[in-house]
């Protein structure tokens, strides 16, 4: 063996080494993360299944009766589930689309070369960093019907004629009202998403858009828009997620009243598993909850994954 | 630009072979986790050294109010030393769902509870049983209506320490100006007459205001009617429901009636007792249901823009008399708790006469001798007088194991027929052939 050959020899073996060492190091780091990881969600989520196939009563560990899939076919065939389905599919629909919408907007306009832009872009963000909860109080007593600042102001212009009960008195406003504080909130997130993807777009495209002669409107619908597809893609999946699985908004604003019309699957997971406790009804609705999002989820990934291909 | 070579998957996605890993590790952690459904386990509470630290949990919303609860927990600690009480505050909504979710943990030594919990955290095993703890002359001299809150099937399950149900609270000054003489509202007749004056003479858009919220405070204000109306929630046997026929379809129709005389104001929908006493203190409703904590409330002029005008009445007659929801509550010590006998020490310490007569203000005593008690009437000169004649005649929501379940029906289906989407009729059909399993 020459002299050269032996050195490389010598020094693959060093890597091989010291790779093994470092891949120990990094399983030894990644410890506590599975330790947590297995805590708080592998294991919960098996408990959750299990659970989901007992007729568990009560919080406390026992031998509960053996159900087998009777759990999941009685939630099937309540009434109240489909309706909360229904409550749900609407809430994230809509909420999804209109903070996709808004966000769209308010990325564009923080986009712009316009002074004081990093105090916009601080006022912005300001909605999303509330938490839900905080929100939802807030929004409550905007939309108090004897204090609230909503009728305050649609009085005063002379938008309304009296004082309304806008979570009150008719469900399907109470669930809009609902969905209204929700959009307040995320679209600061969203459209901060559409700005990070606003500023990966090369310039130059729109200043050769621009020597072609395209307008704002064009540049906008034929660079802008496709070049945001990926981006957009992501915020839809992250918000159709969040708001599948809308739930504090719901506690703090309404209660899921009036007549149960903002109640969310989540919402009544919750009520059956805690007020109720029936913990194998809840695991069961929440382990069909988990299977729409999974399917939601692998929906939104194919195509993203066909688009990039 | 050109993918890095050399990389033949994504970084990012799992190989098959890791998605495997994963989905056994999972699989073990679903085997784990079986074991545990199966396997014994129970409560790892006990009667504890009499000392140390214990935590209590209270609800922030009516009755004694926080700091009242402090100043007690603080003497409390005077007298004992050795002792250490954290006091937490949670709204009434949740308090159920927490008690229920610390239970496991054992987190709580003493939770407050409701009158319809005792048979659900009875027989799950969720507080201790205390029929031997508590004393004879306890039992002699507590108020009926209180004794049953802490009661299920004969046994005790804590200690009175609230009792309380709805009075009638009205404006002077509103009624004074449609001429309604405060007296003619000792029937919900009139009531009802006294609220078609108010808004005939324009004194008020919505003379009534409740607490009509699709939370239990709806059932309460129910059931304060259809005790008026004399209707049932369960059959005498108590395995079958009732409330959809005779008093309690009536009871839910008047409700009705107001709201379609706009009577009632709409936001009751929206309202829990607490909305109710802001609206009411700030001149917003003539007349409201609510418990005894909105007496000095609403007449404090600090807080309150009617303080002296208000009227606190007996809850108003129906056909079959007046009696008031049973709103008490009663103090117990968790099984979960590790300090159970300090945890005794401190609920006797707080269900005293001494200190429930203290404290008498926002709360009433649940000491039948309380209520001759100079200091306490004293306190109390408006609610006393009224408290006496309404305390002895109570009703009560269904004591049964899934009550909660009931009510969440109930609230659902009365809510539909307060908004117009179902008759009332057919809105407590629809509720009593979803209930009716759950009582038998």
């Amino acid at each position: 063996m020459s002299e050269a050959a032996r050195g490389v020899s010598e020094a693959g073996h060093r890597v091989k080494t010291s790779r093994s060492g470092s891949a120990r190091l990094a399983y030894a780091l990644l410890l506590p993360a599975a330790v947590l990881v297995f805590g708080v969600v592998l294991y919960p989520a098996g408990r959750a299944l299990v659970i989901s196939f007992y007729d568990v009563n009560s919080p406390f560990p026992g031998a509960y009766p053996f159900l087998g899939l009777a759990n999941y076919a009685a939630v099937l065939s309540d009434g109240r589930v489909w309706t909360a389905a229904g409550h749900t599919l609407y809430f994230t629909v809509v909420s999804t689309a209109a903070e996709l919408v808004f966000g769209m907007g308010l990325a564009l306009l923080l986009a712009a070369p316009l002074k004081l832009r990093w105090l916009f872009r601080s006022i912005v963000i300001l909605p999303w960093a509330l938490p839900t909860i905080v929100n939802g109080a807030m929004w409550r007593l905007i939309l108090n019907a004897e204090y609230g600042v909503l009728n305050a102001v649609l009085t005063q212009l002379g938008l309304a004629d009296g004082y309304r009960s806008w979570l009150g008195s008719d469900p399907f406003v109470a669930l809009n009202m609902v969905v209204a504080a929700d959009v307040w909130k995320n679209t600061s997130l969203v459209a901060f998403f559409l700005l990070a993807g606003l500023s990966t777009i090369p310039r130059e495209l729109y200043e050769a858009a621009r020597v072609d002669g395209a307008g704002a409107v064009r540049s906008f619908l034929r660079i802008t828009l496709p070049l945001l597809v990926p981006t957009v893609a992501i915020v839809l999946v992250l918000r159709t997620i969040e708001a599948f699985k809308v739930f504090d908004i719901v506690y703090v604003m309404t209660g899921g009243g009036p007549a149960s019309g903002t109640q969310t699957i989540t919402f009544f997971t919750y009520l059956q598993a805690f007020s109720s406790q029936r913990f194998s009804v809840g695991s069961a609705l929440a382990y069909l909850t988990v299977l729409a999002v999974l399917a939601l989820a692998m929906v939104y990934l194919r195509l993203l994954r066909q688009r990039s291909t | 630009m050109s993918e890095p070579k050399g990389t033949s998957e994504p970084k990012g996605m799992l190989s098959r072979r890791e998605l495997f890993r994963l989905s056994a590790v999972a699989a073990g952690a679903g085997i784990l986790a079986g074991c545990d459904v199966a396997g014994g386990g129970g409560n790892a509470g006990g009667q504890g050294s009499g000392e140390g630290k214990i935590k209590a949990l209270f609800m922030q919303q009516a009755a004694y109010s926080e700091a009242d609860i402090r100043n007690m927990t603080a003497d409390f600690q005077k007298a004992n030393p050795k002792i250490q009480v954290e006091p937490t505050f949670v709204a009434y909504d949740a308090l159920h769902d927490k008690i229920v979710a610390a239970a496991p943990a054992g987190t709580y030594d003493v939770v407050l509870i409701d009158v319809i919990w005792p048979a659900e955290f009875g027989t799950k095993k969720i507080v201790t049983e205390v029929s031997g703890d508590v004393p004879a002359a306890w039992q002699s001299g507590m108020l009926g209506g209180a004794l049953t809150t802490a009661k299920y099937q004969g046994r005790f399950y804590g200690v009175p320490w609230i009792l309380d149900t709805k009075y009638l609270f009205a404006n002077t000054e509103l009624l004074g100006r449609a001429g309604v003489d405060p007296v003619s509202l000792s029937t919900w007749d009139g009531v009802l007459a006294a609220a078609r004056a108010l808004k005939d003479k324009r004194v008020i858009e919505y003379p009534l205001l409740w607490s009509w919220k699709q939370v239990e405070a709806l059932i309460c204000d129910y059931t304060q009617l259809v005790g008026a109306f004399g209707g049932k929630f369960l059959a005498d046997d108590g395995r079958a429901v009732a409330f959809n026929t005779g008093g309690g379809l009536a009871a839910l129709e008047f409700m009705r009636r107001t709201l379609d005389e706009k009577l009632t104001n709409p936001n009751s929908l929206e309202s829990v007792e607490d909305d109710v006493r802001k609206v009411f203190s700030e001149g917003g409703a003539a007349m409201a249901i609510n418990w005894t904590y909105m007496v000095s409330a609403a007449d404090d002029t600090a807080n309150s823009k009617v303080a002296g005008k208000v009227a606190v009445l007996p809850t108003p007659s129906g056909p079959s008399g007046g009696p008031g929801v049973n709103g008490s509550m009663a103090l117990s010590v968790t099984s979960g708790s590790r300090n159970q006998k300090a945890a005794w020490r401190y609920v006797s310490y707080l269900t005293s006469a001494e200190v429930q007569n203290k404290y008498a203000k926002n709360s009433l005593p649940c000491w039948a001798a309380s209520y001759d008690d100079r200091k306490v009437v004293e306190a109390n000169p408006k609610v006393v007088p009224v408290a006496k004649k309404q305390l002895a005649s109570l009703i009560e929501r269904p004591q049964v194991p899934r009550y909660n379940e009931i009510s969440q029906l109930l609230q659902a289906e009365i809510q539909n027929a307060l908004l117009g989407r179902k008759s009332p009729r057919q809105a407590l059909d629809d509720a009593a052939a979803q209930a009716k399993p759950l009582v038998a």
